[in-house]
């Protein structure tokens, strides 16, 4: 949809008081310095009349000025100490500006591939990406990198700014062969309808303001086009979804449930399901401090009260009736990492997931992803900075949606415990059925309780016998056989998650003489071991 | 009524993300507490806190750190509106440093701030065991400002690392800390200086009357101008004037103005050309003042 207004910014914007619908278009900026990422901010600024004459003064005057041209706007976005002293941005800023009809948040986040982490936190709450292009250069590996995170991230609103047009004479074909080669990259990452602009960020031609320097291009500027961007999302038209944050009790004769509604919507009198448990249920009131609602939808913060009594906490998911989401305990999900110390198979995690924080195991890196080249790859940690698909067995069972199909309960974030750094961002993608799961040891650590174990007790067959019913008894897979059995059936044996009880060698083992006593070492040996046992967590 | 027909979306927005933001924390955390500074963004604060946990009152004091050097008219408000509300307000002062005699003439408006506003507020949170503490700082404010976290995360002696942050996704939090450390927790993050006057005049949100154009006593100090009792020293004459940003007398300038209503003040302000904080005179003692003084503690 290409649109034809001009923007006029002497229009007195819109009184608070009236209907007013358009909500905040929160942009992500992908480009690095190089591409003119801070120009074109210090642009959206400024020719939206953002910037304040103070903080002009102050650029015109700081003690770094990249440039001798003029005033340099890229200085407008400038923040800490280091990065204006090295001339880089490392962290996520945000900025704000508004034209009179919309409120904009940009995320400004730097664009090198050791920053990717910062560009995932950015694009986490981006409508749209605002992906610069060098025209010298033309589409690089960094833009297919910018292009993939922001896609995975979940933006379905794209604008590619073909940047620095007058560093190639404003050629409309250098244009036209960057736009069809980019196109084809983002029309397989999702993005809807991306909408290609020509521009000079640092002059300003096509940010704000229209350029006179490009006739043959007759589309709206970037702002012009983003202004009347009717941004859909998915949370909107998703199934109702509503996360208790807490148990408001003020007296005995009120108990609401507090949170905001993650997705859809909800009314007075509707039906619905209390997750765990199935628990069925009756919409009574929706209250707020401005008066009770009829029906209440995404976004928005109400406090919940239900008909019958329920015991009810934090972290309970009230969902449509019919439109559950699907509940287990394996799910895959596609992951940034984000922290020095790897995602490493076998290893424990916490994972936050709406208002629930669970122990997650990682069962395995199913691929890597090369953001580059978006060639997947055989891996068994992800290291920080790299994407990945991988499987979690959780604690406790999870109420899966997919981040494709729900932005706001798809999404979780990993924990390091021992640090309680936030070590990664997961976005859900499936969840493993217990049929069509692989079957791993340490699915058969859970069902038998114990780990592999290989035991000789040489002559001791009374013994091997009674461990043998003992462990079988509790649930255990022992089994007894002869010392000098074939090593692949001693493998097999293994690989199953046995506990091989050897006889008939000379070997005297180191335990009790009385049968007893041994019995009751090697048990407790064998259930008290420190393996992992998924699903038997404490939280 | 505004307050129940108003629409505005943005500001919806707005208020839903900080009415989320004050509802974990309140889950999460054990002590939480909210640094009241009795200008407007504390004013909006409170007004999403209410809105949070309504119907039941807000679950979390006030703390009030008062330098000595604050407007009469401010301690007046504060007094007045706390009691009203019924919340437990806790006022700390550095008291050594005032005993001292700390002013910024004498010490430096550096060092003044770091006695009167950063150790008092370090010593408050420790003598209270708070884990969290609410405050008004908006991104848009100072550019050390703009990277900050909602969840701002600060050591045992409450300072800021900038070059280590937390990443922040979505709307979910990472609550996880150490005993010793604790969370400053910004619900105003993505709010601008239009969308706190908005949202104080569609919501009707009692205020400071500092804040409103009326003629006062002031006195010329170099570029700005101050209410007489900032250099009790010097020549007074009478203006039209009002304050933009409400901080320490000795520190805070007005500007001219005749905004004596609301809707004058956003009219006004979305005629600025100067930012609000120009007239903080502790913004600008050097060049990253603002990002010195939050890695020291400052919130």
């Amino acid at each position: 949809m290409i649109v034809s207004q001009r923007l006029d910014l002497n229009e007195l914007p819109q009184s608070i008081d009236l209907n007013q619908s358009q909500s905040i278009v929160r942009l992500l900026t992908c480009g690095s310095v190089d591409d003119g990422k801070s120009s074109l901010i210090g642009r959206l600024l400024h020719d939206t009349k953002n910037v304040y004459d103070d903080q002009m003064d102050a650029i015109q005057n700081g003690t770094l000025n990249r440039s001798s041209r003029k005033i340099d706007l890229s200085l407008i976005t400038d923040g800490l100490k280091a990065e204006r002293e090295q001339g880089i941005t490392i962290d996520v800023a945000y900025r704000y500006f508004s034209t009179p009809n919309r409120k904009y948040i940009i995320a400004d986040t730097p664009g090198h591939e050791q920053y990717t982490r910062n560009m995932a936190t950015g694009a986490s709450t981006a409508d749209v990406a605002i992906f610069l292009i060098d025209a010298r250069h033309g589409v690089l590996k960094q833009s297919r990198r910018h292009a993939y995170i922001c896609s995975l991230l979940g933006i379905r609103y794209a604008v590619v700014a073909i940047n620095k047009m007058d560093l190639v004479g404003f050629e409309q074909s250098v244009f036209e062969r960057h736009e069809l080669e980019f196109n084809g990259v983002l029309a397989h990452l999702g993005f809807t309808e991306p909408y290609f602009v020509p521009v000079s960020a640092l002059d300003g031609d096509n940010v704000v303001t229209r350029s006179e320097r490009m006739p043959w291009f007759s589309g709206p500027s970037i702002i012009e086009y983003v202004e009347h961007l009717e941004l859909v999302t998915n949370t909107h038209s998703a199934p109702f979804r509503f996360a208790v944050q807490l148990v408001n009790r003020p007296n005995i004769d009120f108990r609401g449930y507090s949170g905001r509604i993650a997705s859809g919507s909800v009314q007075v009198g509707e039906n619905i399901v209390v997750l765990p448990g199935y628990r069925k249920s009756r919409v009574a009131k929706i209250v707020t401090y401005d008066g009770d609602r009829d029906i209440a939808f995404d976004g928005e913060p109400v406090t919940l009260t239900l008909e019958n009594e329920l015991d009810i906490a934090r972290g309970d998911l009230f969902v449509q009736v019919d439109k559950q989401p699907s509940v287990g305990t394996r799910v895959i999900a596609n992951v940034v990492w984000m922290q020095d110390v790897p995602l490493k198979i076998g290893r424990t995690w916490l994972v936050k997931h709406t208002t629930r924080i669970l122990k997650a195991n990682v069962l395995r890196i199913v691929q890597r992803i090369d953001v580059n080249t978006y060639e997947p790859l055989q891996a068994n940690e992800l290291g920080l900075n790299e994407i990945g698909q991988v499987e979690f067995e959780l604690s406790q069972a999870i109420y899966f949606d997919s981040y494709v199909e729900n932005r706001s309960t798809g999404a979780f974030i990993v924990i390091d415990p021992d640090t309680n750094a936030t070590a990664g961002a997961g976005m859900l993608v499936e969840l493993v059925a217990e049929q069509f799961a692989e079957t791993t040891s340490a699915d058969r650590v859970k069902r038998f309780g114990h780990g592999v174990h290989l035991i000789d007790l040489g002559l001791r067959h009374r013994l091997a016998h009674r461990l043998e019913r003992r462990l079988f008894n509790m649930g255990g897979l022992p089994i007894v056989i002869q010392y000098d059995a074939n090593s692949e059936v001693i493998e097999a044996l293994q690989s199953i998650g046995a506990i091989v009880i050897f006889v008939g060698s000379t070997n005297v083992p180191n335990l009790p003489e009385n049968d007893e006593d041994a019995l009751e070492q090697l048990v407790t040996k064998f259930f008290d071991n420190e393996k992992v046992m998924p699903g038997d967590y404490e939280v | 009524m505004i307050s129940t027909a108003w629409t505005n979306r943005s500001l919806r927005e707005l208020e839903s993300e900080a009415i989320y933001i004050f509802r974990e924390v309140v889950a999460e955390f054990q002590r939480p507490v909210l640094l009241y500074s009795v200008g407007k963004d504390s004013a909006v604060m409170i007004r999403l806190a209410q809105k949070a946990f309504y119907p039941a009152p807000i679950p979390f004091p006030f703390l009030h750190v008062d330098t000595g050097y604050k407007f009469q008219e401010m301690i007046e408000f504060r007094d007045r509106f706390t009691g009203e509300l019924g919340v437990k307000l806790i006022s700390h002062r550095n008291e050594a440093a005032v005993a001292s005699g700390a002013h910024p003439d004498r010490i430096g408006t550096q060092r003044c701030c770091g006695l009167l506003k950063t150790r008092a507020l370090l010593d408050a949170i420790a003598h209270g065991k708070f884990d969290a503490a609410f405050g008004g700082a908006r991104r848009d404010e100072e550019k050390s400002r703009a990277k900050e976290r909602v969840y701002s995360f600060r050591d045992s002696l409450g300072q800021w690392e900038p070059r280590s942050q937390r990443p922040e996704l979505w709307n979910v939090y990472n609550s996880k800390i150490e005993q010793s450390d604790s969370i400053r927790v910004f619900p105003l993050s993505n709010w601008t200086e239009l969308d706190v006057w908005q949202y104080i005049h569609a919501e009707d949100i009692p205020i400071v009357p500092l804040y409103f154009a009326q003629p006062r006593s002031v006195v010329v100090v170099g570029n700005s101008i101050m209410l007489a009792e900032a250099r009790p020293e010097l020549p007074t004459h009478v203006e039209m004037v009002r304050m933009r940003s409400l901080g320490c007398v000795p520190c805070t300038g007005a500007i001219r103005s005749s905004a004596d209503t609301l809707p004058k003040i956003i009219d006004e302000l979305r005629g600025f050309r100067r930012s609000e904080r120009e007239n903080r005179a502790i913004d600008h003692d050097t060049e990253g003042s603002m990002e010195i003084k939050k890695r020291e503690g400052y919130f």
